[in-house]
């Protein structure tokens, strides 16, 4: 556990994992971002809480009433 | 022995100024691929109209504050724990509760269902987390057949099956995660990293590869590698406590909810955090956080009883939902995306569905 450790091996420690962090592969937001708006624009018809669905399809749809058929 | 502690001063010194220009140069390499904010990304698509939730069921019985809840793969049932110690098995639809099992502690911080349907897993201040196959035997005593599988040296704070009913995720207050074999208790993989409580913790979508994000009270997110131990990437731009992660629907970014009153979104491929999800009028922190199905929408539950619904593109607020009598302190999103239910402190468990509406009405509960 963190508490265990001594101040000088949890440094160690820190700066071994900042040097591996640094050279993490990286891409730009312009690219990155799209992506994420092109899944959201893909799967927003899918989306029951963006779009709504039937009140006929909704599980949680009101109990009760009389259906005349 | 002076020059011995000399010595030892200066690697300490020597260490500490290393990583502060390491951290220096992190934040310079991800400041290059600042090109664009996502705002910026996402300006031609529509913006959201007004749209209103109602709570479709309330679920009443827990005696004291709701701590946690999750939803069983079937979308309609769900288990919640509370500070009374006791772990409820509910019928969403019918508001039935299946199942009931009282912990020996109270606090009980975290719980979750397996994939199978077939068992819960529940903990918090006994600092372990235990399972309890669910039985419809009404001959049978739940508790009898209560497993400990995870053992911390401080509370538990999350769980979380990962694809199977045969392993669990834990996070606690003893600054580790941990993930366990659940049949035979066996620790398999600890994780080491946090500098303080870990208070949330969420795996990634299983198409995305063996890895989990988890939060806590040094204001760092921190991603894993589930396999090796390691840390993959870190983040620290919260202000306070993060209460919550939850992962983007395609596993390519995570949202956080804070005690700084905002809840963010952290782009793992661009490796930064891209947006904000803040207002001067909220000063309240962000209990728990979780996306809508296409992932345009980030529900999020705050200690100052709302639930605010953010536009997670345009960064905006679409909706500020009311109801509960105290601080909301967890809510998800069903398995289909659905409905989303939200507990309190105020006891209760409230089922919300998006309810479309042509006039603009405004739904007080």
């Amino acid at each position: 556990m963190a508490q265990e450790l001594s101040e000088k091996e949890l440094l160690k420690m820190e700066v071994q994992q900042l040097k591996k962090e640094v050279k993490n592969p990286r891409a730009l937001i312009s690219k990155t971002g799209k992506e994420i708006k092109d899944y959201v624009e893909a799967e927003a018809g899918n989306d029951p809480l963006l779009k709504g669905i039937p009140e006929d399809k909704n599980p949680f749809k009101e109990k009760g009433g009389c259906i005349i058929s | 022995m002076a020059a011995d502690g000399l010595h030892e001063n200066e690697t300490l010194a020597s260490l500490k100024s290393e990583a502060e220009s390491l951290k220096g140069k992190l934040e310079e390499e991800r400041a290059k691929l600042h090109d664009v904010e996502l705002h910026q990304v996402a300006e031609r698509v529509e913006a959201l109209g007004q749209f209103v939730m109602k709570t479709r069921r309330t679920l009443k019985g827990h005696g004291n504050k709701v701590l946690c809840m999750d939803w069983c793969k079937d979308k309609r049932r769900l288990v919640s724990s509370s500070q009374d110690g006791k772990v409820i098995v509910w019928d969403s639809f019918t508001t039935n509760k299946e199942h009931a099992v009282t912990m020996p502690c109270t606090w009980v911080m975290a719980c979750a269902y397996a994939p199978s349907g077939c068992a819960i897993a529940c903990g918090g201040l006994d600092n372990k987390c235990s399972v309890y196959p669910l039985t419809f035997d009404k001959n049978e005593n739940m508790a009898a057949k209560k497993k400990s599988v995870a053992m911390h040296t401080n509370y538990l704070s999350a769980c979380s099956f990962t694809n199977s009913d045969m392993q669990i995720l834990t996070a606690s207050g003893d600054g580790t995660c941990a993930l366990w074999d659940v049949e035979s208790g066996q620790l398999l993989q600890s994780f080491h990293g946090h500098g303080a409580d870990v208070l949330c913790l969420d795996l990634a979508p299983s198409e995305t590869g063996n890895t989990f994000v988890s939060g806590g009270c040094d204001k760092k997110a921190m991603v894993w590698d589930m396999r090796s131990g390691q840390c993959v990437q870190a983040f620290e731009t919260h202000e306070s406590d993060i209460n919550s992660v939850r992962y983007y629907p395609s596993g390519d970014a995570f949202a956080s909810g804070s005690d700084d009153a905002t809840c963010r979104l952290y782009d793992l491929r661009a490796d930064r955090e891209v947006a904000i999800y803040s207002k001067e009028s909220i000063i309240f922190g962000a209990s728990s956080v979780d996306f809508s199905l296409s992932g345009r929408l980030l529900f999020a539950g705050y200690n100052d009883y709302t639930i605010n619904v953010w536009d997670v593109l345009k960064g905006s607020r679409v909706s500020i939902l009311f109801g509960h009598e105290n601080r909301v302190s967890t809510l998800r999103v069903s398995p289909d995306g659905t409905a989303f239910c939200s507990g309190s402190w105020d006891h209760t468990l409230r089922v919300k569905h998006f309810r479309v509406t042509n006039e603009a009405e405004i739904w007080v509960e």
